[in-house]
C-alpha cells in the first residue's frame, strides 16, 4: 500500500468508529455527519472558522514534527504556544504606540523569542544532563500555565473586566485580515502558516542543517561518526519547535483576539501532536492534517445546537480515534497474521475498520514478515 | 490551621498517590503510562455513573475501577499487542478520555459535560484517605517480596532475561498495564466520589501527569512516590489555603508560584540538580521475542 494511503484510511476508520459511537447514542450517523460537514464548509463564515483553527494546529503539527525528525517528542507546544502568545500580548500592551510597520514584527519577534526560549530548556535539559524531554516538556506546560496566569492576572491585569485576560495590544499591532470570510478571523497569519510549512519543508529536505538533524533523528552513533553533535542539534530543534509554536501567538493575539486570554487554546499543542502524526511528519501532509482538524474542530460546534444527544465533545472523540488508527500501523499486519490462521469472528476489530483493512490485506501481508 | 492543613494534604493527595501507583506498575513493566491522565478521567466519570446507580460509594469506585481497566486495556492492545509508540497512545487515550466522559454524560443525563450531584450520603467521608496507604504498603510488598514484583521489574529492566526464565515478558506488562489502569481508576473514583459531589468535564485537570510527576520524583519506588504525591499534594492544599490571603505588603500572595513548584521539582530532580532519578531500562521499548 503506498505510504500516503495509511493517513487516508486512518481518518476514514476513525470517522467510521466515531459516527458509530453517534449511532449508539440515538443519532443517525449520516445526520451528523452531514452537520459536521455544513458546520465546517457550510458558508464562507462557517470555512473561514475552519481556517482560523487549522492555522495555530499548522504551527503546533510543524512545531511536533520538527522535533520528531530529529527524534524528540515535543509535548510541551502547549506551553511554548501560551507563552508565545503572552509575549506578543505583552509587547503590544506595555508599548501601545509602537509605528505601524514596525508594531507587528515587535509582537511577532517576542512570541517567536518566548517559545524560542520555551523550547530550548527541554532540549537544553536533554543534550546536556540527560533528563527526558517528554516529561520536561510536559512539567513546563503547567509551568507556563501558572506563570502565563500570574503575569496576566498580576501585572498585565485588563482592569474593565473580571475576564482573566491582559489589557488590550495597541492598534498598530493587529494584522490585516481577509474581508471574504463573512467576519471569520482569518488573519494574516493564514498565508504564514503555510510560509512556515514551507522553510520547514525546504529547511529539512534542502539544508545542511536539516540534514544534520534527520541524521540524529534517524541514528544516533551514525550521526556521531559523521561528526555531528547530536547533543547541539537537539537543543536546536526543540528551540526552533519552541519557535514554531510561539507563531500561534501571531494567529492569537495579532490577528484574533488583540489580546491574551488565559486559555485561549483549546489543546493546540496538544491536537499537535495528533496533526504532526497524521500528516506523517511531512510539512505539506500537516497542512491538510491540520485543516482536517480545523474543520472537525469548527464542525462539532454545531452539534450542540443541531443534535439531541451529540455534543461537540465528538470532535475530541474523532481526533483520538483517528490518531489511534495512525498510531496502529501494526494493525494491519497483526490483522492479516489473524486472518490467515484462521482464527474467525475477530470481534475485537470493528466493521467499519475491517473494510479499510480488507482493501489493504494483499499489501500489508509482505510487511508482515518484516519486522524480525 | 495546621492540622486542617495536613488534613486537605491528606485527602487531595489520595488520588494522585492511587495513580502513581498505578503509574509505578506499568513503568517498572517498562510501559511509560502518559495515559494516566484519561485513565483517571474515566474512572472519575464510571465511579461517579456508579455510585449514582448503586448508592453505594463502594459499588461506584469498583465501577471506577473497571472503567480504568477496560481503557487501560484498550491501551495496552495498542502498545503491547501492536507495539505502537508509548507517548502517542497514550495522548490519544487521554483525549478519548477527555471527549467521552461529557459525551457519555450527555446521553445518560442530558447535561452537557457532568454527572447529577451525589447526595452527600452516598459519598466517602474519610475512607479512601486511610485506603490509600494499605496500597502502598500493598505495592510495596508485591514489588519488594513476591515473584511477581520481580518480574515487572525485570520486564522494565531487562526483558530479555525475563524471557530467557521462561516468563513471557508481555504477559507481564500487560498484567501491570491493567494494574495500572485499575489503580488509576480508582484514584480517579476518589476524585468524583469523595473529594467532590459528582463528575464534571476534565476533572482530573493535569492530576494524571502530576501523578506521573512524582512517580519520577519518588524515583519509581511506591512508598517514595507516595510521599512525593503528600508534598504535591501539600502544595495544593496550601495553593487552596493561601488564595487571596496578605501575609506582607498589600498584595494577596500569588498561587501561581505554589501551583507550579512541585512541577520545577519535577524539571530538577530529573536533571540531577536535586537527587538524581534513573528510570527502567526497557522502559518505552516494546517487547519482541528474538
Amino acid at each position: 500500500m503506498p505510504r500516503f494511503l495509511q493517513p487516508i484510511l486512518a481518518v476514514i476508520a476513525g470517522l467510521c468508529l466515531g459516527l458509530a459511537v453517534t449511532w449508539i447514542a440515538g443519532e443517525n450517523p449520516w445526520h451528523v455527519f452531514k452537520i459536521l460537514c455544513m458546520g465546517a464548509l457550510g458558508s464562507p463564515y462557517d470555512f473561514g472558522m475552519t481556517l482560523f483553527y487549522a492555522t495555530p494546529l499548522v504551527f503546533t503539527g510543524l512545531s511536533v514534527a520538527i522535533a520528531f525528525h530529529a527524534g524528540l517528542f515535543n509535548i510541551g507546544a502547549e506551553g511554548q504556544l501560551t507563552l508565545g502568545a503572552l509575549a506578543a500580548a505583552a509587547v503590544g500592551a506595555l508599548w501601545p504606540q509602537c509605528p505601524s510597520i514596525f508594531a507587528p514584527l515587535a509582537a511577532g519577534f517576542a512570541a517567536v523569542f518566548a517559545g524560542t526560549l520555551w523550547g530550548a530548556i527541554p532540549g537544553w535539559l536533554r543534550a546536556r544532563r540527560g533528563s527526558h524531554e517528554v516529561i520536561n516538556t510536559i512539567m513546563l506546560n503547567f509551568v507556563a500555565a501558572g506563570l502565563s496566569s500570574y503575569i496576566t492576572l498580576y501585572l498585565l491585569k485588563n482592569s474593565e473586566t473580571q475576564n482573566p485576560e491582559t489589557r488590550a495590544i495597541g492598534a498598530t499591532y493587529m494584522i490585516h485580515q481577509f474581508a471574504f470570510f463573512g467576519g471569520a478571523p482569518v488573519s494574516l497569519a493564514l498565508p504564514l502558516a503555510i510560509v512556515a510549512a514551507f522553510c520547514v519543508w525546504f529547511f529539512l529536505a534542502k539544508t545542511t542543517w536539516g540534514f544534520e538533524l534527520r541524521a540524529v533523528g534517524q541514528s544516533e552513533s551514525a550521526a556521531r561518526a559523521a561528526g555531528i553533535s547530536a547533543d547541539n542539534v537537539r537543543i536546536i530543534a526543540l528551540s526552533l519547535a519552541g519557535a514554531l509554536a510561539g507563531l500561534v501567538g501571531v494567529a492569537e493575539v495579532l490577528g484574533n483576539a488583540g489580546r491574551f486570554k488565559v486559555g485561549f487554546s483549546p489543546e493546540y499543542g496538544f491536537i499537535g501532536i495528533a496533526v504532526a502524526l497524521l500528516g506523517r511528519n511531512h510539512p505539506f501532509g500537516i497542512l491538510a492534517a491540520a485543516l482536517l482538524f480545523g474543520a472537525l474542530h469548527k464542525g462539532a460546534t454545531a452539534l450542540d445546537l443541531e443534535t439531541e444527544h451529540v455534543t461537540r465533545d465528538l470532535s475530541l472523540i474523532l481526533q483520538a480515534l483517528i490518531l489511534l488508527s495512525v498510531c496502529a500501523e501494526g494493525l494491519w499486519s497483526w490483522m492479516a497474521k489473524r486472518d490467515v490462521s484462521a482464527s474467525g469472528g475477530t470481534g475485537g476489530a470493528s466493521v467499519s475498520a475491517s473494510r479499510g483493512i480488507s482493501t489493504a490485506r494483499e499489501d500489508a501481508r509482505p510487511t508482515a514478515k518484516k519486522p524480525k | 490551621m495546621i492540622a486542617q492543613l495536613l488534613a486537605s494534604t491528606l485527602r487531595v493527595a489520595t488520588p494522585l498517590i492511587f495513580a502513581a501507583l498505578g503509574g509505578m506498575f506499568s513503568e517498572r513493566a517498562g510501559v511509560i503510562n502518559i495515559a494516566l491522565e484519561g485513565l483517571m478521567l474515566i474512572g472519575a466519570w464510571a465511579a461517579a455513573v456508579g455510585t449514582l446507580m448503586t448508592h453505594s460509594p463502594w459499588l461506584g469506585s469498583g465501577l471506577g475501577m473497571l472503567g480504568g481497566i477496560l481503557l487501560a486495556a484498550i491501551y495496552g492492545f495498542f502498545v503491547i499487542r501492536l507495539r505502537a509508540n508509548q507517548i502517542v497512545a497514550g495522548m490519544a487515550i487521554n483525549m478519548l478520555a477527555f471527549g467521552l466522559t461529557p459525551f457519555l454524560c450527555k446521553i445518560l443525563y442530558d447535561v452537557t459535560g457532568s454527572t447529577p450531584a451525589i447526595p452527600i450520603a452516598d459519598r466517602f467521608q474519610s475512607a479512601p484517605a486511610y485506603f490509600v496507604w494499605f496500597f502502598v504498603a500493598l505495592a510495596f510488598a508485591v514489588m519488594k517480596f513476591t515473584p511477581a514484583g520481580l518480574w515487572v521489574s525485570f520486564a522494565g529492566e531487562h526483558p530479555e532475561a525475563l524471557d530467557a526464565a521462561g516468563v513471557r515478558v508481555n504477559r507481564v506488562r500487560w498484567a501491570a498495564v491493567l494494574v495500572s489502569g485499575a489503580l488509576a481508576g480508582l484514584g480517579g473514583a476518589t476524585l468524583s466520589v469523595f473529594l467532590s459531589s459528582s463528575f464534571s468535564r476534565n476533572m482530573t485537570a493535569g492530576r494524571g501527569f502530576m501523578a506521573l510527576a512524582a512517580l519520577i520524583f519518588g524515583r519509581w519506588h511506591p512508598v517514595r512516590a507516595a510521599l512525593a504525591c503528600l508534598l504535591f499534594g501539600f502544595a495544593e492544599a496550601a495553593q487552596i489555603r493561601l488564595q487571596g490571603v496578605v501575609l506582607w505588603g498589600t498584595q494577596p500572595i500569588p498561587v501561581q508560584f505554589i501551583q507550579i513548584l512541585p512541577y520545577v521539582v519535577t524539571i530538577l530532580v530529573l536533571a540531577g540538580f536535586v537527587g538524581r532519578s534513573r528510570a527502567p531500562k526497557a522502559l518505552g521499548t516494546p517487547f519482541q521475542r528474538g
